[in-house]
């Protein structure tokens, strides 16, 4: 790891002021991606400023919805009474991801901002790698690639994002809170992040020093019925191959509502307006289920390592909508 | 830039700085460089050698210690972000009575390890996983605690030592 200063800072201001009047400076959460990247030399700010003692932990609930403070934990949002009770696919999202000891550590706004798990990238000896170094090109298009997505990519950089939560937040229209030098905006999640396009490097719209201050679901219709279903290479304690964040109203046999984020496949948590097209209004079928699947993975870009993925994905979401719709269809 | 720099200088950052860290009821004041992560702090500043360094990058769960009773990494924390939290190792894990946790007990019963460089992870994640409630069935043990590899492959026993405790009582059993 490379030299660094490190500061704890209590106040949102002092924070946000700091880092804005620093381009060599970073926050530093708990820690579990940040550090994680230092040791490997992927990272190297000169100035850490510790935010894990700024009073932004904890969820409440008002007529907007759920607010949960961007320093809450993954274990604390998972054990929260209204999660636990009413969000299923926030939950199941949390406690599938990553193990007890680092759900302990990892923030809410860490969570969100967790960078790519591509090898190519995570290793500073491979020369080419456009979102470590932009213009070098991409190692994982012409290597071996599995934990790679097929969704919003190209041959620029196949680099996946890698958040169950992210995943669920998209389909649920959650919104994150800002705040920088000039203020507080809202963004919703799902224009928060970036194709990797033209600049993989890029990743979200988040300026630098602005610090995330939380993040809103709105309230859901009282009958919405919701799950997440995470495959992966191992049982537990990996990441996901493909997953599928599933929202579903059903009416009698009818599909009111529909909200669908993937996981696994997207440079950015995916929201499949293409497969929630198809199924609205529809009668709840199987026939129905796979043909919002191919919606969904139309314009896939793969390599031979990921080309599995086009198949597993609309697997993945069928079964999450024959589960979330309480039918053995 | 002037204006900056005395932000910077306000806001105390330090490339060293004194640390004081609470561990296993004892308070130590330390001088650390800001890389300094707790468990190298552990290991090497304070010779608590029970908490193993295995992959140091948060993956294998060796290095498994309690901040303010919650398990976490020591590998991914920074010594400097504990101030004044209360940190416990394998050192200062005891049964009510003092003497040995019977999660330490049940592990020797049940043979729950080779060559025993995860045990010391393997137990403090177990006992936080008994205070969690999250030891009611094997496949819960096994789910919960997959944060714990042990390279020697011995789960099996790593579960029924776990379970044992948990089915008498959890930590504060006599087994
Ligand atoms: C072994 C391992 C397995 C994992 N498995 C999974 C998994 O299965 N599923 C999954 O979803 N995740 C998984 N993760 C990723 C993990 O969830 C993230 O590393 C974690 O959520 C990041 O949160 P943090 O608080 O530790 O962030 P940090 O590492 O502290 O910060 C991450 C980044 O965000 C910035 N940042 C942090 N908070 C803020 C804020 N409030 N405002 C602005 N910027 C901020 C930091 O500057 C940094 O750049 C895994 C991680 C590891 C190490
Ligand atoms: S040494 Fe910390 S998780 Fe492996
Ligand atoms: S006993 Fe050897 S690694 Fe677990």
């Amino acid at each position: 790891m490379l030299p660094f200063e490190y500061a704890r800072v209590t106040g949102v201001d002092e924070a946000v002021n700091l880092l804005a009047a620093d381009p060599s400076a970073s926050y530093l959460a708990g820690g579990t991606t940040q550090l994680d990247l230092m040791k490997d030399g992927v990272l190297g700010p000169e100035r850490l400023v510790d935010i894990t003692r700024l009073p932004l932990r904890g969820v409440t609930r008002d007529a907007d919805g759920l607010h949960i403070g961007a320093l809450t934990t993954m274990e604390e949002l998972a054990a929260d009474p209204v999660v636990a009770g009413e969000l299923p696919v926030v939950r199941e999202a949390l406690l599938l991801g990553a193990s007890a000891q680092l759900r302990n550590m990892a923030t809410i706004g860490g969570n969100l901002l967790q960078r790519a798990r591509c090898r190519y990238f995570r290793d500073p000896t491979v020369p080419d790698c456009n979102k470590r170094e932009p213009g070098s090109g991409c190692a994982a298009v012409r290597n071996t690639a599995r934990m790679h997505a097929i969704l919003g990519v190209s041959e620029r950089c196949i680099a996946l994002h890698a958040s169950d939560l992210a995943v669920a937040l998209v389909a649920l229209d959650a919104v994150v809170r800002l705040h920088g030098t000039s203020g507080s905006r809202s963004v919703p999640l799902t224009q928060f992040y970036r194709e990797a396009g033209t600049s993989p490097d890029v990743e979200n719209v988040l300026l630098h020093g602005e610090l995330i201050t939380g993040v809103t679901i709105p309230p859901l219709p009282a009958e919405a019925a919701t799950g997440y279903l995470k495959v992966r290479d191992r049982a537990s304690y990996e990441f996901a191959l493909a997953s599928a964040a599933v929202v579903l109203v059903m009416r009698d046999d009818v599909i009111a509502q529909a909200r669908v984020g993937l996981g696994g496949i997207g440079s950015k948590p995916w929201r499949s307006l293409e497969a929630e097209q198809v199924l609205t209004g529809a009668a709840a079928s199987g026939e129905i289920f796979r043909e919002a699947a191919a919606a969904a993975v139309q314009g896939a870009w793969t390599v031979p390592g990921t080309a599995f993925k086009v198949e597993l994905a609309q697997r993945t979401l069928v079964r999450a909508l024959r589960n979330v719709s309480g039918g053995a269809r | 830039m002037a204006e900056a720099l005395s932000q910077r200088r306000a806001a105390g950052f330090a490339p060293e700085a004194p640390v004081e860290l609470h561990v296993n009821g004892r308070r130590h004041r330390l001088h650390l460089d800001a890389r300094v992560t707790l468990l190298d702090a552990l290991r090497d500043s304070l010779g608590l050698t029970g908490t193993k360094k295995g992959c140091d990058q948060g993956t294998c769960g060796a290095c498994t210690v309690h901040a303010d009773g919650r398990r976490v990494l020591s590998c991914l924390t920074l010594a400097a972000q504990c101030e004044g939290r209360e940190v416990t190792t394998i050192e200062g894990l005891t049964a009510p009575d003092g003497g040995p946790h019977p999660l330490q007990e049940s592990f020797v019963r049940h043979d729950a390890f080779q060559c025993g460089y995860c045990t010391p992870g393997q137990i403090m994640s177990a006992a936080a996983l008994l205070e969690e409630g999250r030891a009611d069935s094997d496949e819960d043990v096994r789910e919960f605690m997959s944060g714990n590899l042990c390279r020697c492959g011995a789960y099996t026993n790593i579960v029924a030592a776990v379970r044992d405790v948990a089915a008498a009582g959890g930590a504060d059993a006599s087994v």
